[in-house]
């Protein structure tokens, strides 16, 4: 049941699992899902390891299936169809050999960013012990670039019998609380004293438009201006996603997936990690907030989304039934 | 050695931990190399990753295997008898450079600007062993220092948007390689044929934070 995954159309998607960490102090970013939890969960429902690679489709796509495979499609809905009917989200679903997946895009609910996993994973060579597609560096995921029409992605053999998984759905209760405006918490930064002694009270006080020169990397972002105390000059040091740093200008850029290992910009606040794959579903134009948070808040959110990543998933009992009695159709 | 550096230690989220210097000096950053590595070493439980920077040490961790509080606590612990990383590098790296001319179109213009002649700007540069601080910007990008304050220079006015890959570039008393074609603001003294930075191979980059570099004049270009 090992098939391909052809691309018909897509306005960026790549390959991606949950990112290359270990490399940083040589510059090289972690990369991997913008919303991990998604990516996470849809590998769960198809069976795969946690670090199986998955496909990020933002905006559109669509995709021809040539064989018999399990899939799931977790985060942003996109549209999403399968042979023209609407496929469940959240679902572990069996598609027959030569389905066509269309994700027209976006309509009037919240999501920039779908993850879809096949069994067996996308099987691409690791580079630096990841799958992962870094844009700007041009390495990983499917030969360093976006999708093209025309590729075709070979998928690794399935770890488990698809037919008995298909079915499984992600129950609704253990999903992040993504929303099309989403409020980010966050941890004041390392350099809040660099700031005016209002400037945490802004941050958090406003709405933030996502500026349009926005991507993989990071957010700009579009509000009131974000003050120094003081003129600044600081030395380069190590950041993460999450990190929202402020450059002179005063707009805040709150660094996503591809960011930059390091930065020179104080840094005003750091978006806990269980409040990221809600950032990750905006797209430029697309509205935030901030709300204050501390670490031991932010340890028990994390606690929580692992908690949902690893909830027990039971094998949907209709289709159990119906594979035994062989009347499964493949 | 006797001078003591002070330790900031912030919380960077709740899955990571930054500790700077209250300097950026040599000594702050062979403090933060020789930390990363003592870490490494230990194999300290929910320790994910070390990003050592100029003057500092960002340390992600796994918020369900270890807190803030105990890693601070392991750092002190460490750095009470710590020694920093070797003032003369164990490793000399000697990168060929061609300066001025096509390959270093900023050679002219930054000797100008220091009061040099294109000539003592060559010699200075490559006339003694440099180590590399840092590497970040870009995956590869090394920041090699610190320069002698003769090459003292602030970034260009105005950044370039495309610098060419394997560019040697002085900036603020560093000096740094580009190691694809990136925008840039550092000012351009030569090229070298050497590749930077190659994800095929591991480790990817041709250098590594505290390296010792050496620049060599290669004939074609500006002499010494």
């Amino acid at each position: 049941m090992s098939g391909t995954l052809r691309v018909l159309s897509g306005a960026l998607t790549t390959v991606q699992d949950l990112g290359r960490l270990g490399w940083q102090a040589y510059g090289v970013p972690s990369a991997g899902a913008m919303d991990t939890f998604a990516l996470a969960a849809a590998n769960r429902l198809v069976g795969n390891a946690p670090d199986a690679a998955g496909l990020e489709i933002t905006a559109s796509a669509s995709f021809e299936l040539s064989a018999p495979t399990l899939l799931a499609l977790c985060g942003a809905g996109l549209g999403a169809t399968l042979n023209d009917l609407p496929l469940p989200l959240w679902t572990a679903v069996l598609a027959p050999a030569g389905a066509h997946l269309v994700l027209p895009g976006r309509g009037r609910d919240w999501g920039a960013r779908a993850y879809l996993a096949c069994a067996g994973g996308i099987d691409v060579p690791q580079v630096l012990g990841s799958r992962s597609t870094y844009l700007s560096g041009g390495f990983g995921g499917y030969a360093g670039r976006a999708l093209r029409a025309g590729d075709v992605l070979p998928l690794a053999p399935a770890p488990h019998d698809p037919v008995r998984l298909a079915g499984r759905q992600w129950s609704a209760a253990m999903r992040p609380a993504y929303s099309a405006q989403p409020t980010l918490r966050l941890i004041p930064g390392p350099h809040v004293d660099l700031f005016a002694s209002d400037a945490l009270e802004t941050l958090c006080a406003q709405s933030w438009r996502i500026n349009t020169t926005s991507n993989r990397m990071g957010y700009r972002l579009e509000g009131p201006s974000i003050r120094y105390a003081a003129p600044v000059s600081l030395a380069s040091l190590g950041v993460l996603p999450g990190v929202i740093q402020v450059p002179p200008d005063g707009a805040p850029i709150l660094l996503m997936a591809d960011a930059q290992t390091t930065g020179g910009y104080p840094i005003i606040g750091v978006v806990i990690a269980a409040d990221l794959p809600l950032a990750a579903q905006l797209l430029p134009g697309d509205a935030l907030q901030f709300a204050l948070t501390d670490t031991a808040t932010a340890r028990e959110a994390w606690r929580t989304h692992c908690d949902w990543l690893a909830q027990p998933l039971p094998n949907d009992p209709d289709t159990e039934q119906l594979a035994w009695s062989g009347a499964l159709p493949l | 050695m006797t001078r003591s550096l002070a330790w900031k230690f912030s919380p960077f989220g709740e899955a990571a931990l930054l500790i700077e210097a209250d300097t950026t000096d040599v000594l702050a950053n062979r403090y933060a190399l020789a930390l990363a590595t003592a870490l490494e070493a230990l194999a300290f439980p929910g320790l994910l990753a070390t990003v050592p920077a100029l003057g500092s040490l960002l340390l992600r961790f796994d918020p369900l295997r270890c807190t803030h509080e105990q890693l601070e606590a392991q750092v002190r612990d460490l750095l009470a008898d710590l020694a920093p990383a070797p003032e003369q590098p164990t490793r000399i790296v000697e990168i060929p450079v061609v300066y001025g001319g096509e390959h270093g179109p900023d050679l002219e213009s930054a000797a100008e600007l220091l009061g040099l002649s294109a000539r003592e700007v060559v010699a200075l540069h490559s006339g003694q062993v440099y180590r590399v601080m840092m590497i970040g910007f870009a995956p590869g990008f090394p920041y090699i220092g610190p320069l002698p304050e003769q090459l003292a220079i602030p970034r260009r006015t105005t950044p370039r948007a495309a610098v060419p890959a394997r560019s040697v570039a002085i900036a603020a008393g560093l000096t740094g390689i580009y190691p694809k074609r990136l925008p840039g603001g550092w000012h351009i003294i030569g090229c070298t044929p050497l590749e930077m930075f190659d994800p095929q191979l591991q480790p990817p980059a041709l250098l590594a934070p505290g390296d010792g570099v050496r620049f060599v004049p290669l004939a074609e270009g500006v002499q010494p």
